[in-house]
């Protein structure tokens, strides 16, 4: 029951900063010059100014912009997001379709980089300073200073043009007929390059956070007090410092949530990905309003969803933090 | 299609069973049916219905499964699709199209005249972009019997005008789909049927459209490949590197990078060309606003023209694909090309000449006025010209701030808010000066439409020329209109087309028959195999 008025609590201190973000969002592309028909003129090469003004009216642009953010707003309290101009069908249909490929990739990246951050993080920081550290720390330091977009097209160019290994892009292999298990695998060989060009620099970013965690924590005195009373030495790490240390990682884990959907714009584009990044770049460049908002919409709800589970992973990991207490 | 390892040391094998054979196997191999053909696109169309949207983009996917009147066989003249024939009465003002018989829409009913009439009134006249316009003057079609389409003009229109416009603007979609529905929002528009050689099967949004054979096509036996298949992919490294996966045999449209393309070249694996590109040409262009008084000047048009080294720039940022136009008139529009040579060449001192004797001399830093130059993004090479166009006029005092924006934003700031002083991007040559070229120079355009005369620029004469040439059925006294266009357009320089290109495909060698028609990638690839 707690759990459930904190959640409501929650949900009702995230409403105003998400009709913020959706007004913001609004405004911005009104700021920017050009509208869906521009985009969609730009397309088909050019058109008659009588056809472009049937245009406007078809899809609700010559209404003023308050007039339409309003009828937007409305729509949106009975939970319908609205037609989709690019794509000619309701904006949560045509989210419904790309959010999964999206939460895949950003799912298995996390797990990924969280994963192997703590691995990583844990080896460094037992290793301190021998060689170990200096190669994690090295490797880590030269991952977080890539571009995603370089590291995923130098991923295609050795494991997909030179050495054939990978595939070079795409969700699955089209018209292969495969079901189940065999599409499962398919659809992992393709994710393969796409979640680590995505994890990487994460995993870079928690194996330093982890290594600095993990040495501030084991020189604090319920450590000492605990080597004192003869724990083994595996116990103290994985029971008394490891725990403790995680505690910033899932605070990162949390805010990366968001970033991650901005990158996934790039790592969906170079590994064509039909995933929710690539749908809100097409949607700025064609001023697909209406699924340019859903996506945020969407996005602001997700980003919520993942900060409360972490407020619930900070109880379960330190006692001391309860979930009253928030 | 991924070539896996074990698929490639199939392959391998198989060629080398096939090299020890005797060299007729291979002659008797040749245009066997077959295979699957993967096509890059770069971006995903609203609407897949050539009857509703004329551009390249739409006709590389629906080309294969809706088919037009006609099309452009391989010497470049029009050649009988859907319509078999055609005559024009001695007043211009009716056409007559006669259909070919017993061809069937992909869901089993017949095509005939009624579908041709819907089309022609309904989509073509109302919706198409450039139709509108092409048929601003049609009246009414007629139907005598299910294979006969008489079009009614009431001013006279140009036969040759007509049949080179609808190998464009000329597709039929399905009357019984369409009729009493609105046609913007019908659900074939991305689930099109057509009477084309290839079936359309299913549309991933994001990712992939599939067509398969379709059985009942009217040119027996044909087309040889099962399937075309076409994925988006937008990013044009990501488009390269599937290409030299092979998991897409052909990118055409120069939709990858010019660099790409250049490195592709020596790749032996591809055809690289521009082969099969002749039907759709496109110019760099510079559009000047004469609101600005100093662009109202002929002198300065003509000093601009001469400071810029367009040979330089093709060469160098164009990969040598392209040459310097000598007009609005491509000269690979046979019918219409009046010869002659571009009257501004390449010479700065020139162009200091003229800035002088127009009255804008040099300031105590060397500059004469600044201007405001809008690129709108058709290319990578767009944003390449805008910086050679600044950097070429500061040699000569101009100074030219580039205003970046993307390519919605651009059409609305030059065409809408007329806020510009420079503007920089394509124009797409159409195979008639009438249907896409003439709209850039004819006066009287109203406000907001992209791509036309919104320079603020007013010729009676070349207004009359346009007028006369649109509606002159003597195809050498058209030819002639345009010929003296030409001059008119190259004496005042009111925007000046200053290269003149081809798109260019990147094309698998193991495909046959391609890129055999000029407007290839947009046609029906009904004879195209493995």
């Amino acid at each position: 029951m707690a759990l459930l008025s904190f959640a409501l609590r929650r949900l009702a201190v995230s409403l105003p900063s998400l009709l913020l973000i959706l007004i913001g969002v609004f405004a911005l592309l009104q700021l920017a010059p050009g509208d869906t028909v521009d985009a969609l003129l730009a397309q088909m090469g050019g058109g008659d100014p009588v056809q472009t003004q049937q245009l406007r009216t078809f899809y609700g642009l010559d209404a003023p912009a308050a007039v339409q953010l309003g009828r937007y707003l409305w729509r949106l309290v009975q939970f319908d997001l609205g037609f989709s101009a690019i794509y000619g069908k309701p904006v949560a249909d045509v989210i419904a379709e790309r959010l999964s490929v999206t939460l895949l990739l950003m799912v298995a990246s996390l797990w990924f980089a969280a994963v192997g951050g703590v691995v990583l993080g844990i080896i460094a920081a037992r290793k301190v300073h021998r060689w170990q550290d200096v190669v994690i720390s090295t490797v880590g330091l030269l991952f977080y200073a890539t571009p995603a977009f370089w590291l995923g097209l130098m991923g295609v160019v050795v494991f997909a043009i030179k050495l054939g290994w990978l595939p070079a892009g795409g969700f699955e292999e089209i018209g292969s007929g495969k079901t189940g298990l065999l599409r499962a695998l398919d659809i992992a060989h393709h994710l393969v390059l796409p979640t680590l060009t995505l994890g990487l620099i994460f995993l870079s970013i928690y194996l330093r956070i982890m290594r600095a965690s993990m040495l501030e924590v084991s020189t604090l005195d319920f450590v000492r007090t605990a080597r004192a009373k003869g724990v083994p030495d595996g116990a103290i790490v994985t029971r008394h410092i490891l725990r403790n240390a995680l505690l910033p990682l899932v605070t990162l884990v949390g805010l990366h949530a968001g970033t991650m959907l901005g990158g996934a714009v790039v790592v969906e584009s170079v590994f064509t990905l039909p995933g929710l990044g690539r749908l809100a770049y097409e949607s700025v460049i064609q001023r697909d309003l209406n699924t340019l908002l859903g996506i945020v919409f969407i996005s602001a709800v997700l980003v919520i969803a993942v900060n409360f589970v972490v407020d619930l992973l900070y109880a379960r990991l330190d006692p001391r933090i309860r979930v009253k207490g928030h | 299609m991924t070539l896996s390892r074990r698929a490639l040391l199939a392959s391998v094998s198989a060629a080398a069973a096939v090299a020890a054979l005797p060299k007729f196997v291979f002659a008797a191999e040749e245009l066997k049916k077959g295979g699957v053909l993967t096509v890059h696109l770069a971006s995903e169309q609203r609407i897949l219905n050539p009857a509703l949207r004329a551009s390249t983009g739409v006709y590389i996917i629906t080309g294969k499964i809706v088919e037009g009147l006609l099309d452009l066989g391989p010497d470049g003249k029009p050649v009988p699709v859907l319509a078999t024939g055609w005559t024009a009465s001695p007043d211009g003002k009716t056409i007559t199209f006669t259909l070919r018989e017993g061809v069937t829409w992909h869901d089993g009913k017949p095509f005939t005249s009624a579908d041709v009439q819907y089309n022609a009134l309904e989509l073509w006249k109302k919706h198409l972009n450039y139709g509108t316009q092409l048929q601003a003057n049609l009246e009414a079609v007629d139907t005598p019997d299910a294979h006969t389409a008489v079009f009614r003009y009431s001013r006279p229109m140009p036969l040759d005008l007509l049949l080179r416009a609808l190998v464009d603007l000329g597709y039929v979609v399905p009357r019984h789909l369409y009729e009493g529905t609105n046609p913007l929002e019908n659900p074939a528009n991305t689930a099109p049927v057509g009477t084309g050689p290839f079936k359309f099967v299913e549309y991933q949004r994001g990712q992939y459209i599939v067509a398969e054979r379709y059985d009942g096509y009217w040119r027996k036996g044909l087309p040889y490949l099962d399937r075309v298949v076409w994925r988006f992919i937008t990013d044009k490294s990501a488009a390269a590197a599937a290409l030299e996966t092979g998991q897409v045999q052909l990118s055409a449209y120069s939709q990858i990078s010019l660099a790409d393309i250049d490195r592709l070249k020596k790749d032996p694996r591809f055809e690289v060309s521009s082969r099969g590109n002749d039907g759709n040409t496109f110019n760099n262009t510079i559009e000047f606003n004469h609101r600005r008084k100093e662009l109202a000047d002929v002198r300065v048009r003509r000093a601009i023209a001469h400071a810029i080294d367009v040979d330089f720039f093709i060469e160098n940022f164009l990969y040598g694909n392209g040459k310097r136009a000598t007009g609005p008139i491509p000269s690979l529009s046979k019918a219409f090309y009046p010869g002659g040579s571009f009257p501004y060449a390449f010479d700065t001192k020139k162009a200091d000449a003229l800035l002088d004797e127009a009255g804008y001399k040099r300031g105590g830093d060397g500059t004469r006025f600044s201007l405001k130059l809008v690129p709108v993004l058709n290319g990578e090479d767009v944003p390449q010209f805008a910086t050679f166009i600044q950097q070429s006029l500061a040699e000569v005092g101009i100074k030219v701030e580039i205003v970046q924006l993307d390519i919605a934003g651009a059409l609305s700031t030059i065409y809408k808010d007329w806020n510009f002083d420079l503007a920089t991007g394509w124009h797409q040559y159409r195979g008639d000066p009438a249907v896409s070229t003439t709209v850039w120079f004819r006066s009287g355009s109203p406000k907001g439409a992209p791509w036309t005369n919104q320079h603020g620029w007013q010729s009676e004469k070349i207004d009359s020329l346009i007028d006369a040439a649109a509606t002159e059925t003597d195809p050498a006294k058209r030819r002639a209109l345009y010929a003296d266009f030409v001059a008119e357009v190259n004496r005042d320089l009111p925007i000046w087309f200053a290269t003149e290109r081809e798109f260019i495909s990147v094309t698998s060698k193991a495909l046959k028959n391609h890129h055999n028609t000029p407007r290839w990638p947009s046609s029906s690839w009904h004879d195209t195999s493995f």
